[in-house]
């Protein structure tokens, strides 16, 4: 666009981030609150730290979500990979619609029928409840996440280097695994972030589908706010805030540094 | 195109071709879309005091006569009886509509902002949009607790500049619910309104404006219309879900408002009545039934689009 950002774009891009980051920012600060009373300030201390570093059955908690998180983005990559592949490249075939639809509705299905849905399903085939039915739960929301970036990402991808090395002879497994992986892999990692980060957040599915004994940190977490505001709880919200934080930051300079070589090596080559 | 994709399709071995489409595929089925035939049938049962609290109903082909006489439709006429059901579709489908079109009236400002920033910063801009949306929904929520309440920050805020000297009522009011509403669902609406945002050809505003079109004018007559995909795709994104919202007005809302995700958890959680609660999820997404397919074929349109 030529023409600059005139004074009401500029307020209005700053307002929205204000909105957005603002209640983040107070509640970072908050957490190094010495007062039991999350909204008066009485000094700085990281007592709330401590007092979490002592907390087993949040520590516990924590534990399970990242283990629920990691093994459910995992699969949920493979599984949202393929789904990725069919939906770009398999053209028409018979139930396409269905599947596309299956791909689309998780998306924005409210979580308690998602949840309630799943847990009756858990019940009625007899499963015990637990740390691996929110996984499975887990998995069939994320997938569909991951389909749609992986998506994305193959979209915009130059065939011709597939047809090249499948000119040249290369089995298709090998074509996919040499070209294809790794030009849409800043996709597939991008969608297990985003599948681990909504494994970590969900409370809504994952109270419906778990068992006794493996309650996860969010469940936790809003077991302990409807109680009341309390200082240990901006303290956990900070430390999660920062891992998001600077896991997303990292992966886009990551990916940006990757993006500018790639672009010199073509340059380079092209010269060449 | 199509050429181009039956040359790589041919050339993929069956047998593995089959299963790239069969593993999501039967994944999908038996997770999500069997799941909701099932609510459907336990929709129908009897509330029994028992683990599961819910009668058996068609599970023995067998015993089908003894069985129908099971089958019940009082989950249904409870919905429509009592006032707390109906009143919570028809005040979560109104908070679904009004913030729908108060998160767009707050992005379109945003995401416009942002589509005319020079080139070099809108990474870092859409970087930072993202940002919120990646962490934590119930911390965010969670936030706005202590902004909100009583001897919160805001009415600390206004009292300190004595614009008030009674702290204001906000949290566990609608107010609260369609704050946390807007604030939630926010980057889900600027994302898609930028994306289109961004494309749009800039010579064909300078075009209007050198025949003489006011600005504002321009904005309805060119703007606007170009971007509606991005409004439509950012208003199914948020509306859909926000119908059946539960932690925003669980926590920010209090015991005064009512939204049928909070009324469907308390029927499950706390009454234990697992029929009612499916009766409610059957009746909630037949009313999202046809916003979720509108999204469905915008979906599939703008991925063969993009092709």
């Amino acid at each position: 666009m030529r023409r600059g950002p005139s004074w009401f774009n500029v307020t209005s891009v700053a307002l929205g981030f204000a909105f957005l980051y603002l209640p983040i920012l107070l509640l970072v600060i908050y957490s190094f609150n010495e007062s039991k009373l999350v909204t008066v300030w009485t000094g700085f201390s990281t007592r709330w730290y401590s007092a979490l570093l002592s907390d087993q059955a949040m520590l516990d908690a924590a534990w399970i979500t990242l283990r629920v998180a990691f093994l459910s983005a995992t699969i949920a990559t493979l599984i949202g990979t393929l789904a990725a592949i069919t939906l770009v490249r398999f053209g028409r075939f018979l139930g396409r619609t269905l599947f596309s639809g299956m791909i689309y509705a998780p998306l924005v299905m409210p979580d308690v029928i998602t949840g309630l849905s799943l847990l009756l399903l858990f019940v009625s085939l007899d499963l015990d409840r637990g740390f691996w039915t929110v996984i499975l739960a887990h998995v069939t929301l994320t997938m569909c996440f991951v389909a749609v970036v992986v998506q994305s990402r193959l979209v915009t991808f130059d065939r011709s280097l597939e047809e090249a090395a499948l000119d040249l002879g290369a089995p298709p497994v090998k074509t996919f695994f040499l070209i294809t992986l790794p030009l849409i892999l800043p996709g597939v990692i991008a969608g297990w972030m985003l599948a681990f980060t909504l494994s970590l957040d969900d409370l809504v599915i994952a109270s419906f589908t778990t068992g006794p004994g493996a309650t996860t940190l969010p469940m936790k977490i809003f077991s302990q706010v409807k109680f009341g505001v309390t200082p240990e709880v901006n303290a956990i919200s900070t430390i999660l805030i920062a891992v998001v934080a600077v896991g997303v930051i990292a992966a886009s300079l990551v990916t940006k540094r990757r993006e500018v070589e790639r672009q010199k090596a073509e340059r380079l080559a092209l010269q060449g | 195109m199509a050429a181009s994709n039956m040359t790589a399709s041919d050339a993929k071995p069956g047998r593995l071709r089959w299963l790239v489409v069969a593993i999501p595929m039967i994944w999908l089925l038996i997770f999500f879309l069997i799941p909701f035939f099932n609510v459907l049938k336990i929709s129908f049962s009897n509330r029994a005091r028992a683990m599961p609290p819910y009668k058996p109903v068609l599970d023995d082909l067998a015993s089908l006569f003894d069985k129908i006489q099971q089958f019940t439709t009082a989950n249904y006429w409870q919905l429509v009886s009592d006032a707390k059901y109906w009143q919570s579709y028809v005040s979560s489908v109104q908070i679904a509509l009004v913030s729908t079109v108060l998160i767009l009236l707050v992005a379109y400002p945003i995401a416009y902002g942002m589509a005319r920033a020079p080139r070099r910063w809108r990474t870092t801009l859409v970087m930072l949009v993202i940002l919120p949306f990646w962490t934590s929904f119930l911390i965010r929520v969670y936030a706005w607790i202590g902004i909100l309440s009583d001897e919160g920050l805001l009415n600390q805020l206004l009292m300190h500049l004595g614009i008030i000297d009674q702290p204001l009522r906000i949290l566990t009011t609608y107010w609260a619910v369609y704050i946390g509403i807007v604030y939630s669902y926010l980057p889900f609406m600027v994302l898609p309104l930028y994306a289109t945002l961004e494309k749009l050809d800039e010579t064909l505003l300078e075009a209007a404006e050198d025949l003489g079109c006011p600005p504002g004018q321009a904005f309805w007559k060119i703007t606007f219309p170009l971007s509606l995909p991005g409004v439509i795709a950012g208003c199914f994104l948020v509306f859909i879900p926000i119908t059946g919202e539960f932690v925003i007005p669980d926590l920010l809302g209090g015991s005064g408002t009512m939204m049928i995700g909070k009324t469907l958890w308390y029927e499950f959680f706390n009454n234990r009545n697992w029929p009612l609660a499916s009766a409610v999820a059957v009746v909630l997404l037949l009313i999202l039934v046809v916003p979720i397919v509108i999204f469905q074929n915008q979906q599939q349109k703008q991925a063969e689009k993009s092709r």
